[in-house]
């Protein structure tokens, strides 16, 4: 492991992602990913009496299902790094109190999936650890109350504004892969914090997007590569507005990525078919698109290569009320197929 | 027949038609502005004390009636006009209690119908 220019890692001993799991809720169920989804709910509350209770209990089963799936017993993952968009992340420390593995809370917003990636990767590739537990959540009812309204308000959204996912995506990240064929995290990008002034807590996708373009850019002038290396270069939540913020801003600092490049929050949902407004958004955006979507299609080998970016808007609704600015992050991971099976 | 001939119907009319231009600012006021819903109910509420204040108001309601009275503009009049009158017949004191006086029934309503409704349903997602 080493630091490639400014704020690169290069793993040299790249982490097996050994096995992915997605829960989506009912709205993700009618998108056209739901048949990539480990598990399709089919209300919200999942016969719990409140929505906290019900994305806890999200984590918490998603986490069960990427640890049978992997054929790992619990007691051989060393370490966990979870979060979600909850006040002091209550869905992951209260969804995962049981599972007795030493727990980091992380907190990036809806780049803690990413986040977690990258800290996990670290520690399997420096031998800290063999394997590590990556999961996050996110839940629309939730969200909406503790950032912008509670649901019984019923007030209208604004057409910037965007849906968070209900779900949760988890993954273990691996020194070995068991003899399966599994893609690798080779290099690690951890973004800056990058504020431009953006105040709409409606408008998340411009805010975060100049972060996303921060670290986009570093991980390239890091690695050496260019954006035509990876069969996808993939964004969490930027939605429709901010994902076309990312490819035009991208363009003029001369780095080309309209062939190759995507973003979760639009892909999640139908765009006309199921009216999101301006796409998805949440922690479990990228979590879920990519443990269900992305990481078959790498398993599957129908692409090799892939930048996974995830983006985070650091308000909080005490800030949006006192009128401040929206910091955004971004947090890149580069996985691929390494080996030749 | 006695009931439908009862009924003003240009009253009706113009109830409808005033009502429903208040709440095509609002939606104009939610799609082209930045504000929050909280905001542009204050700002509703401001706006209807003043317009109350002022003694506009209350031609609007004789014109509209309920298209008046209904919106957040006539709740602001109506603390006006409470505010006014209090003020008129108990000092300068009365202009604190008046527009709460005034509008007490509307808030208690509003406590008491939402507790009940709290415990009758289920909050739901919404559809977009």
């Amino acid at each position: 492991m080493r630091k490639l220019g400014n704020q690169t890692i290069l793993l040299e001993n790249p982490p097996y992602i050994l096995e992915t799991s997605s829960i989506v809720g009912p709205k993700e169920a009618q998108g056209p990913l739901a048949k990539y989804f480990d598990q399709c709910l089919e209300d919200e509350f999942w016969g719990e009496k409140t929505w906290e209770k019900a994305e806890s209990k999200i984590i918490k089963e998603n986490v069960n299902a990427v640890i049978a799936k992997s054929g790992i017993p619990s007691t051989e993952i060393d370490y966990c790094f979870a979060g979600d968009l909850l006040n002091q992340c209550i869905s992951s420390s209260f969804g995962l109190r049981e599972i007795n593995i030493p727990f980091f809370g992380i907190f990036g917003a809806c780049s803690t999936f990413v986040e977690g990636m990258c800290l996990g990767s670290i520690f399997v590739d420096s031998g800290a650890a063999k394997n590590v537990l990556c999961a996050t959540s996110s839940h629309f009812c939730s969200a909406e109350k503790q950032f912008r309204f509670p649901l019984e308000l019923g007030n209208q959204r604004p057409q910037s504004s965007q849906w968070t996912v209900t779900g949760s995506g988890a993954a273990i990240l691996s020194n070995t892969n068991l003899g399966k064929n599994c893609p690798q995290i080779t290099y690690v990008t951890p973004g800056k914090i990058v504020d431009m002034g953006v105040k709409d807590g409606n408008n998340m996708g411009a805010a975060m997007a100049p972060a996303a373009l921060d670290t986009l850019i570093t991980h390239f002038k890091d690695t050496g590569r260019k954006p035509s290396y990876y069969d996808a270069i993939i964004t969490g939540d930027l939605g429709y507005i901010g994902k076309e913020i990312l490819q035009e801003m991208a363009e003029t600092k001369g780095y080309n990525i309209k062939s190759n490049y995507d973003d979760c929050g639009v892909l999640m949902f139908d765009k006309d078919a199921q009216d999101t407004h301006a796409g998805g958004s949440g922690c479990a955006c990228i979590g879920t698109v990519f443990s269900g979507y992305f990481y078959r299609q790498l398993k599957e080998r129908k692409i090799n290569r892939i930048l996974l970016m995830a983006t985070g808007a650091l308000m909080n609704s005490t800030s949006s009320q006192q009128g401040e600015s929206i910091p955004g992050i971004a947090h890149a991971v580069a996985i691929e197929n390494i080996t030749n099976k | 027949m006695d009931f439908l001939q009862s009924i003003d119907w240009m009253l009706l009319l113009r109830c409808f038609i005033v009502g429903g231009l208040i709440c095509i600012v609002g939606q104009i006021l939610i799609d082209k502005t930045k504000l929050t819903s909280a905001r542009i109910l204050v700002i509703f509420v401001t706006t209807g004390v003043i317009l109350g204040a002022v003694g506009i108001y209350k031609y609007v309601i004789d014109f509209a009636g309920c298209g008046a009275t209904v919106p957040l503009l006539g709740f602001g009049a109506n603390l006006a006009k409470g505010a006014i009158t209090e003020a008129q017949t108990s000092g300068l004191l009365g202009a604190f209690i008046g527009g709460v006086k005034a509008s007490a029934g509307g808030i208690a309503a509003a406590i008491f119908f939402g507790y009940i409704a709290s415990l009758l349903a289920k909050p739901k997602i919404k559809k977009q």
